[in-house]
Parts: structure tokens; sequence; C-alpha cells
């Protein structure tokens, strides 16, 4: 089963990271940057008010970032039938969905803590929120991963899957958001624990609820 | 092809479904043995598409019970293979996945007619060739038993025929073939089961 797991991650990858041929695209890292690269315009070029409140922003961009590739998940294999081939071949739903969601992560995470720098210059945050935030994204963004594909699993077989999971995924995430984006102001290692202790709680809980889920979508 | 089992590869016993609020089926009973190939016949909508997936265990039986010895493949209207992809390339993510020798790949696609299509990206098949494509990576998985839904749909007569020739090497082979269709299918020593008996 570890070789056919490795099969279905080696998959994953190719359809999901950008630049793969499953059209896997870098609509979430332009995204993010966007935001980055709009936000100055809107407030006005008021540097302390940007230094302090560009930490948020990063967060926010990083959160909807996340959201986008939310309907080409996991809705797509359900419905060409591969969650029913893997059943059948003995390989359990939460393991798939365990190896999606670091497949998804490798597809977001990465690129959008490579992609906070450039942001950090544009919004003219200092070097030592630059740290925080980078290690915020870093102990955030595979919580968000793990919310990503529950969502998407939950969602795969509705019919207007795509506009509910981005409204399900707001809830989800505001623990993250908190804590990630608290430990700014706070400066403190303990939001960046708790954000941490939350990611690890969702990534324990989302193969066995998402594995659930795509269970039920075949009543 | 694959080690004979001594007993049936498929049991079901006193199986009844329920969709939504409708009951399509009950009382249920049947065995199929190695070697044997079992005909779902009856009209649309009486039920042979569930069966098929209870008997893969996808869906759950409302009552009864069905037994299982050995693999199991499964041949439905969905291919299960990405659409972006060369065929060669799709086929081959199931053929790894599976374990199998690339020489039988080569050998079943050559079969099916598909040698050709190997560089053709999956969604640039015709519905045809699709459900040939979904029989190469059936066949490939080498199971004991196969779980076919409806594999005439979309099929020309030469299609058809070597569909029909590759399901009486597998029961010959000691594998299993249970086949819902609507169409005929000829295969020497095919029992029939009408599953409209069953109806309510």
């Amino acid at each position: 089963m570890t070789g056919a797991l490795w099969r279905i991650f080696l998959r994953d990858c190719a359809l999901l990271v950008p630049g793969g041929r499953g059209g896997g695209s870098l609509l979430p890292l332009l995204f993010f940057l966007a935001v980055a690269m709009l936000y100055p315009f809107a407030v006005g070029p008021d540097a302390p008010l940007l230094a302090r409140t560009g930490g948020g922003v990063v967060w926010v961009a990083a959160l909807l970032a996340a959201i986008l590739p939310l309907d080409r998940l996991i809705a797509p294999d359900l419905e060409r039938g591969f969650f029913d081939q893997w059943a059948l071949r003995g390989i359990a739903e939460e393991a798939v969905m365990a190896v999606r969601i670091v497949a998804h992560w490798l597809s977001f995470g990465p690129l959008l803590m490579l992609a906070a720098l450039p942001a950090a210059a544009l919004l003219g945050i200092d070097g030592s929120t630059l740290r925080t935030v980078e290690l915020g994204l870093l102990a955030g963004t595979p919580g968000l991963a793990a919310i990503g594909v529950l969502i998407a699993a939950l969602t795969a077989s509705l019919r207007s899957g795509a506009a509910l999971a981005g409204l399900l995924l707001i809830p989800l995430a505001v623990p993250i958001l908190i804590f990630g984006a608290g430990s700014l102001s706070t400066g403190g290692e303990s939001g960046l624990a708790l954000t941490a202790a939350i990611s690890l709680v969702l990534l324990a809980i989302t193969p066995f609820a998402a594995g659930g889920a795509i269970r039920a979508a075949r009543d | 092809m694959q080690a004979t089992l001594p007993q049936p590869a498929i049991t079901v016993t006193d199986l009844a479904c329920r969709r939504g609020d409708r009951l399509l089926f009950r009382g249920l009973h049947f065995a199929v043995g190695p070697g044997e190939a079992l005909h779902l016949a009856g009209p649309n909508g009486i039920g042979k598409s569930s069966l098929i997936r209870m008997l893969a265990g996808l869906l759950r039986p409302f009552a009864g019970t069905v037994t299982r010895e050995g693999t199991i493949a499964l041949l439905d209207e969905r291919p299960a293979l990405d659409p972006y992809l060369p065929l060669g390339k799709a086929l081959d993510f199931w053929s790894r996945l599976d374990g199998a020798q690339s020489a039988h790949a080569g050998e079943i696609s050559e079969r099916l007619g598909l040698t050709h299509l190997l560089d053709v990206p999956v969604r640039y098949l015709s519905t045809g060739q699709t459900k040939r494509a979904a029989l190469a990576r059936l066949a490939g998985q080498q199971a004991n038993t196969w779980l076919l839904d409806e594999p005439l749909n979309g099929l020309d007569r030469n299609a058809v025929a070597t569909v029909e020739a590759l399901v009486a090497d597998h029961c010959a082979a000691g594998g299993t073939a249970i086949i819902a269709s609507h169409q005929p299918f000829m295969l020497a020593e095919l029992a029939r089961f009408e599953l409209e008996r069953y109806a309510p």
C-alpha cells in the first residue's frame, strides 16, 4: 500500500503544483502578490500605518489565496471515479486524504512563504516582523491546507460546492488567523505556538473527516 | 492469469437495494464461482448499476450480505483516467499502482486497438475509445473478479467482439465476470440473471 500511496502522491503533486500537467496554477501566488501590491494604493503612502497593518494583510491574503484551488482539489477525482478505484484496491480514503493534504500544502505553502518577502518590501514591514510573519505562515499554512482538503471533500458532491467552500472556510480558518496574525502584535512565541497547535489538530482530524465525507458521497 | 479459488468469488445472500424511498429489488440470492460469468439483465432503472456497486462494496446493501473472495476490478461509466494526460501515461499510473508488468499492459492495449492512441490525451478520445481505454485499465489490474457495468456502451461491432473475447479469456483463466448490460453479450456458458423478477 505504501508504494501505491507514493504513486498517488506523485500524481497529486503533478496535478496541484504550479507548472504541472494538471493546470495547477500560479493563481494563488499572483492573487497574494496582487493584494500586497494594491493595499498601499488603497490606504495611501503612510509608512507607519502600512508597517503596522501590513502583517495582518499578508495573513488575510494568504488565507484567501488558499481558497482558490479548492474546486480542483477533490471534486474532479470524485467525478472521474478515482476514489472508487482506489477503494477497490483497498487503499483507505483516509490515507489518500493525508497524502493530498501534503501535496496541496506543497502547491501553495512554500510559494506563499517565498512571496511574503516581496510582499513585505511592498508593505514596508521590518525585519523582525517579517520573521514572525514567515514563522507564522510556516505554522499556519499546513492548517490552511488541511481545512482546504476538508472543505473540498465535504462539498465535492454538491452542485454549487465551490461557492459554499469559500463560505465554509472562513469560520474554520478564523482561529489560525487570530493566533497567526495575533502573534504580530504581541511579538511573542505563544501566538506562533498556538497557530502550530491548531494546525496540528486540523492535520490530525482532516484525513478522517474528509475520508468519511468521500464515503458518504457514494450513497 | 490468476490462481483458481476453491470457493465462489462472489456470494449474494438475501440482498435488497433501496434508492431514496424506492425499493429496487429484494430477496436476491446467487453465487458466482471461478471461471463463471453472469449476465445481469433488465430494463433501465431496475437497479443493475446499484447492484454492481454493492457487489464492489461501494454501496451499502439495504438488507442482506455480499461476500467477496479475491480482488475486484470495476468498470463503470467513469473511466478514472486523467483527461489531460496522454492515454499511455494515464494507463501507466494504474499499471504502476497495481504493480503489473509492462509487457502485459502493452499486450492489452494492442488487443483493444489502443496502441496508436497512446500519445493522444484522454480528453480527445471518442466515447468508444474512452470505453476501450477503461477496459485496458480494468484488464491491467489482473483482478480475480471483473464487475462490468454496461461494458458495450458506445462500442462498434469489432470492439464488442474484442471485449467478449477478453471476458471469455478471463473466465477461461479462472476469473469471474459479472456483466450488467441491457445489450446481448455473446459468451459461451453465460448464465443470465433477470433482475426484474426480484422487483417488489
